[in-house]
């Protein structure tokens, strides 16, 4: 009984948030590393991106909520969700079109792309605080638990609850569904099997009539959705405030090069390794040992290896071990 | 005038020019062979023929058309193709995957194309699930042949498509490229293995320094003791 209430308690704690928070970070991951293998840098605008597509999203949903529109149980969030993604597939192409467009033709190398998404990155970010401002948003509504700690309680009998969260919910389903579909395009479809034909040999893609523009336009595209759903599902499930877009933005860098940058099934990979290893240093453990040692035993201290606060040390450590081990990440990563 | 010519090139990467006045062509259902020294420009040449290079003096004509001003991908759809002499194959996608980007400016049906590339090459038949990076020199040069087959062109460009198979390999590939130019294909191809290449060719070019400096028939160039001796090894 003490060591199923240690389980619930772990699970409740640390592997659902850890398994939402690895959801997250995959997509975010996906983004990265998209426009790295098809566009050759590492995009630092892309916190912003999805600060930007959540904005936007956030911003509708207000006006849907204003009107009166809901969606039951589920956050009216996901209904404005396509049309954030839209503005955002917008944005990145109006930027591609002014600043990438121009570097590509005259062949620059990625560090100063990655200094043009530089700015690309700053330029967001006052357009993010000029349309929403800086301020902490809460803008999830509907159905707050899928179950809650009491109804677990309820039915299970244990003194430990595990409550599931909706967004926690629709995290996993949407990541699931979204990785599943990536991957289909990128295997299975011409222009998808042409996207990691132009990742794998630019010149020889060329060679072969594929049609560079097009391959970079769809990796804008399904970046900005990609984008966008991690960023709003990211704000349901916390809460959007313009700065942790940007902070964020580490832990997704690790997580892409954790991975593999280039590889979409490392990204995914990187984003839970990453997630896990972030929850797992920083869970205080006191309680759950107090239920499987004898009670003579229990910790004073709350065993934490690392304060919440320094969360994001673990990412750059995990960084850092990579790239000194094997700095081309778990699965080898440069092509699609 | 030939089917296929770049006449009287000239042209480099940068400012300085590497090559000078070059000229090289091919009929339909030819084979044409570039021979020379390395660093010659061989590579340069067909690069420029392709459109890979801006070329500051001379022109390439097809078919009577004048395609100098045409991007290699525009020129892919007037039916070039092109194995260039490195990375011509997409190592991390299948055999078959890249036989498909090869006909990747097809609409129309193209598994016909693509059984007629596996009767050419059966190894890629069997290979044709595995990556392409997986496969040894010689299956990889197939790859890369095959998928320049696959948008049915009426010239295939070869850069050096036998460099790092063993002798029997090469007279295999040197037999199917034989076979290619009976469809009624025009092969421009540059060769290292200059003896054999002239061998099969109908038009031999030897290019020093950029230059033209002799152009016959593969035969009499094969016969000509002064090209015997500086570019034959006797
Ligand atoms: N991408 C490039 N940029 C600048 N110079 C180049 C480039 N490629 C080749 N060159 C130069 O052009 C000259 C001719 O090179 P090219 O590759 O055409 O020779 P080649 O005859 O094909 O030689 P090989 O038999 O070794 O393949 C060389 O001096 C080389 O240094
Ligand atoms: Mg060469």
């Amino acid at each position: 009984m003490d060591l199923l209430n240690a389980l619930v308690l772990l699970a409740n704690f640390m592997l659902v948030p850890a398994l939402t928070y690895g959801c997250q970070l995959a997509l975010g991951a996906l983004g990265v590393t998209l426009i790295y293998s098809i566009l050759r840098f590492s995009n630092f605008a892309h916190g912003e991106t999805m600060a930007f597509g959540t904005a936007a999203t956030i911003l509708l949903t207000w006006w849907l909520q204003s009107m009166g529109v809901s969606f039951g149980p589920l956050p009216t969030a996901l209904i404005a969700m396509p049309f954030g993604a839209l503005a955002a597939v917008l944005l990145l192409l109006a930027s591609d079109r002014v600043v990438y467009r121009f570097h590509r033709r005259q062949r620059a190398t990625p560090v100063l792309l990655l200094i043009a998404s530089l700015g690309v990155m700053f330029f967001y970010n006052g357009l993010i605080r000029f349309i929403i401002g800086p301020d902490d948003r809460i803008f999830t509504d509907g159905a707050r638990f899928i179950v809650s700690a009491r109804e677990f309680k309820a039915m299970t009998g244990l003194s430990q609850g595990l409550a599931i969260k909706t967004t926690q919910g629709i995290t996993v389903l949407m990541t699931v569904i979204l990785v599943a579909a990536l991957f289909w395009f990128l295997t299975y479809t011409r222009t998808g099997k042409s996207m990691r034909a132009y990742s794998d040999n630019r010149d020889l893609a060329l060679l072969s009539g594929i049609n560079p523009d097009t391959v970079v336009r769809v990796a804008w595209i399904l970046t900005a959705i990609l984008a966008t759903v991690a960023g709003v599902l990211y704000g349901l499930d916390k809460s959007f405030k313009p700065f942790t877009y940007l902070q964020i933005l580490l832990p997704i860098f690790a997580a892409a090069i954790v991975g593999g940058l280039g590889s979409p099934l490392g990204a995914v990979a990187g984003g839970f390794i990453i997630a896990f290893s972030e929850v797992a240093v920083t869970f205080a453990y006191k309680r759950v040992i107090g239920y499987i040692v004898p009670p003579e035993w229990a910790p004073d201290t709350l065993v934490q290896f690392l304060s919440t606060d320094y969360k994001f040390a673990v990412s750059f450590t995990i960084l850092v071990i990579v790239l000194l081990i094997r700095p081309t990440g778990i699965f080898r990563g440069q092509t699609l | 005038m030939s089917f296929l010519i770049g006449e009287s090139m000239t042209g480099g990467y940068g400012s300085a020019d590497i090559l000078h006045d070059c000229t090289i062509g091919v009929e339909r259902g030819e084979i044409a062979v570039v021979v020379g020294p390395n660093g010659a420009g061989k590579s340069t040449a067909m690069k420029a023929v392709f459109g890979m290079l801006n070329l500051r003096q001379g022109r390439v004509m097809m078919d009577g058309q004048d395609i100098t001003a045409l991007s290699p991908q525009q020129r892919v759809h007037q039916g070039m193709g092109f194995v260039p002499q490195t990375s011509n194959v997409f190592t991390g996608m299948s055999v078959q995957e890249n036989l498909e980007m090869g006909a990747f400016i097809r609409d129309d049906d193209f598994l016909g194309t693509m059984e007629q590339v596996f009767d050419l090459f059966p190894i890629l038949k069997q290979k044709r699930r595995q990556p392409a990076g997986e496969l040894s020199g010689g299956q990889r040069q197939q790859v890369a042949v095959g998928r320049a087959l696959m948008t049915q062109p009426q010239v295939l460009m070869l850069d050096e498509p036998t460099a790092g198979v063993s002798p029997i390999v090469m007279d295999e590939l040197f037999d199917r490229i034989i076979d290619i130019a009976k469809l009624g294909i025009a092969i421009l191809m540059v060769e290292q293995n200059a003896k054999q290449a002239l061998n099969i060719a109908d038009k031999g070019y030897v290019l020093v320094q950029g230059a033209n400096r002799f152009t016959d028939t593969g035969e009499a160039l094969l016969a000509d003791p002064q090209v015997r001796q500086s570019f034959l090894g006797g």
